[in-house]
């Protein structure tokens, strides 16, 4: 069975995001890039599964500009076989992303599609529903625990307020949530290894998908500060302040 | 112009989530018509149809939805698309996961987790765990959204009963079954719609400690919540989790227990009304966000808030 991990590259998320000056978007020249966090737990649970016999290779795809293909290289580092990148400078959206992959399922025939369940960036939460859909195939969103079983992933979802169980036929998406699994660091003779691992450059136009935006972005500010208050000695103070000034006990 | 709006519920009770939501449907001109799905919910059923300012309420009466799966309610939805032209539902787990799905069937751009509605294509939304907001406009000519609750006030639900259709499910795919739930049992209110928090962090050192959360949360009503570093380090289940990967939370009281304040923590609680502080590191950033701070040991003052109240 092949494993296909879609990655994306994102501002690191220890970084303090800065909103442009003239509102249209969000700084990224000179600003630390990192993999989005839940595709590092993506990647991290192929690997568990190949380590466990379960799957034969992994493929990492990234879409994005030339800077994309060190994403890549990180997941090829961390135990992925082989990488394909997508090149383009567009901003490319949930929809057309999860066509180009639904592409790539063609011609790959994965057992399995992991992808984190959001990026830190758009927070969107899209692209593996979307997918998902696009190829007929059943979802399991928000993994904390995938076992497989021959046809079958069993995939442990969190929902709100607890956890909920489903069996889903193969192929499938899963979606990874961040009790999934803590991701490995790549040791430095495996980053090395990494470099020699092929990775095949596409365009969108190859798999015939226009990517141009349908949402337009208008404008994007920074949200209002809110202003720190005041310092209290003691517990009997704050409880006398949440009553009798906020209110709110 | 008319939209469905996808209603959840639980218990015979209409989802709080879903309320609110549903309120910014009242920016959007036409009709509203809500869904809702499963068998023997007529107490749901009758609850959804008094929900101020929907117009029709399709309901799917049928066993294979007592658990909503992806794959069927989006099926649901699309057999009856024709008819719409704005699909909308909470940002939920539900919402997260159906909508996507949805939107991609009808090949539309989704938004997601908007908390304004600016016109009848451009939405408000935020980015980067709300570090950042977008003002965005879709050229698609049906919208598929989903919706922050937090954002808005919860409809009431005491209109006169509107129309109630019965649809049935067609073509549900069975690709997908469901094996269970494993709900957090709590006498306590729900993360997301309760009126007062009560967080820890990594400064609780471990997961007994948070008894002395839950205690104080007994005597103030209060739901029990964690950071990101409390649920990593095993303290708490994921669900407890607040921040920009796990709930976002608008109570009118947030008290923040050793939680140092990182901003994916922030990102999701920063809309309180009313936050307090309590950190034994008179640097901790969760001060720059604090109503009330408070400097001291969370061992010595968490029995002594308990007692106070």
């Amino acid at each position: 069975m092949k494993i296909l991990v879609p990655v994306k590259r994102v501002i690191d998320p220890y970084v303090n995001i800065r909103v442009k000056s003239d509102q249209t978007g969000v700084e990224t020249e000179n600003v630390k890039m990192s993999m989005n966090p839940f595709c590092e737990i993506a990647v991290e649970e192929a690997i568990r599964i190949k380590e466990a016999g379960k799957a034969e290779e992994i493929i990492a795809v990234s879409i994005g500009n030339q800077s994309c293909q060190e994403t890549i290289r990180t997941a090829l580092a961390m135990g992925a076989d082989r990488g394909i990148h997508v090149l383009t400078e567009e901003r490319v959206e949930p929809i057309s992303i999860a066509k180009i992959l639904a592409k790539i399922c063609e011609s790959e025939s994965p057992g399995l599609i992991i992808s984190g369940k959001q990026a830190i960036d758009g927070d969107n939460n899209q692209t593996g529903q979307m997918l998902a859909a696009l190829t007929d195939m059943p979802q399991g969103t928000f993994a904390s625990k995938i076992e497989i079983d021959s046809e079958k992933v069993k995939v442990t979802r969190e929902i709100d307020g607890g956890l909920q169980t489903v069996n889903l036929n193969m192929p499938a998406i899963i979606t990874t949530d961040l009790r999934l699994n803590e991701p490995r660091y790549a040791s430095l003779p495996n980053i090395m290894k990494a470099k020699k691992k092929p990775i095949d450059q596409k365009s969108p136009e190859d798999f015939g998908i226009n990517v141009s935006p349908r949402v337009n972005i208008l404008k994007v500010i920074e949200p209002p500060k809110r202003q720190a208050g005041i310092k209290v000695e003691s517990i009997e103070e704050l409880v006398e302040k949440l009553k009798n000034e906020a209110g709110v006990i | 112009m008319t939209t469905l709006f996808y209603i959840e519920h639980n218990n015979g009770k209409i989802s709080d989530q879903s309320l609110k939501a549903i309120t910014a449907t009242t920016n959007i001109e036409g009709d509203v018509h809500g869904l809702i799905v499963g068998s023997n919910i007529s107490d749901a059923v009758a609850e959804a149809s008094k929900i101020n300012g929907l117009n029709k309420l399709l309901h799917v009466d049928d066993e294979a939805f007592d658990n909503v799966l992806a794959e069927k309610l989006t099926q649901v939805m699309l057999n009856v698309a024709n008819d719409y032209d704005y699909f909308l539902a909470a940002a939920t787990t539900t919402g997260k996961n159906v909508m996507p799905r949805l939107a991609a069937k009808l090949d539309v751009s989704q938004i997601s987790e908007i908390v304004s509605v600016e016109s009848a294509d451009t939405f408000i939304r935020t980015i980067y765990a709300g570090n950042a907001i977008a003002t965005v406009q879709t050229t698609d000519a049906k919208k598929v959204l989903t919706v922050r609750p937090t954002a808005f006030k919860a409809a009431t639900t005491d209109s006169a009963e509107c129309e109630v259709v019965n649809i049935t499910a067609e073509n549900i795919p069975s690709i997908s079954e469901f094996i269970g739930e494993e709900l957090t049992k709590s006498d306590r209110p729900e993360l997301t719609s309760a009126k007062t928090i009560i967080s820890g962090g990594r400064g609780m050192q471990n997961g007994e400690n948070f008894e002395l959360l839950d205690k104080v949360a007994e005597k103030l009503g209060a739901a029990v919540g964690a950071s990101r570093a409390a649920v990593d380090a095993g303290f708490v289940p994921n669900d407890y989790q607040v921040g920009q990967t796990g709930k976002v939370v608008a109570p009118e009281l947030y008290i923040a227990v050793g939680i140092s304040g990182a901003i994916q923590h922030l990102a999701g609680m920063k809309d309180s009304k009313v936050i307090v502080a309590i950190n034994k590191d008179e640097e901790a950033p969760i001060f720059d966000v604090a109503d009330y701070g408070l400097v001291a040991d969370l061992f010595q003052v968490l029995p002594e808030l308990e007692q106070a109240l």
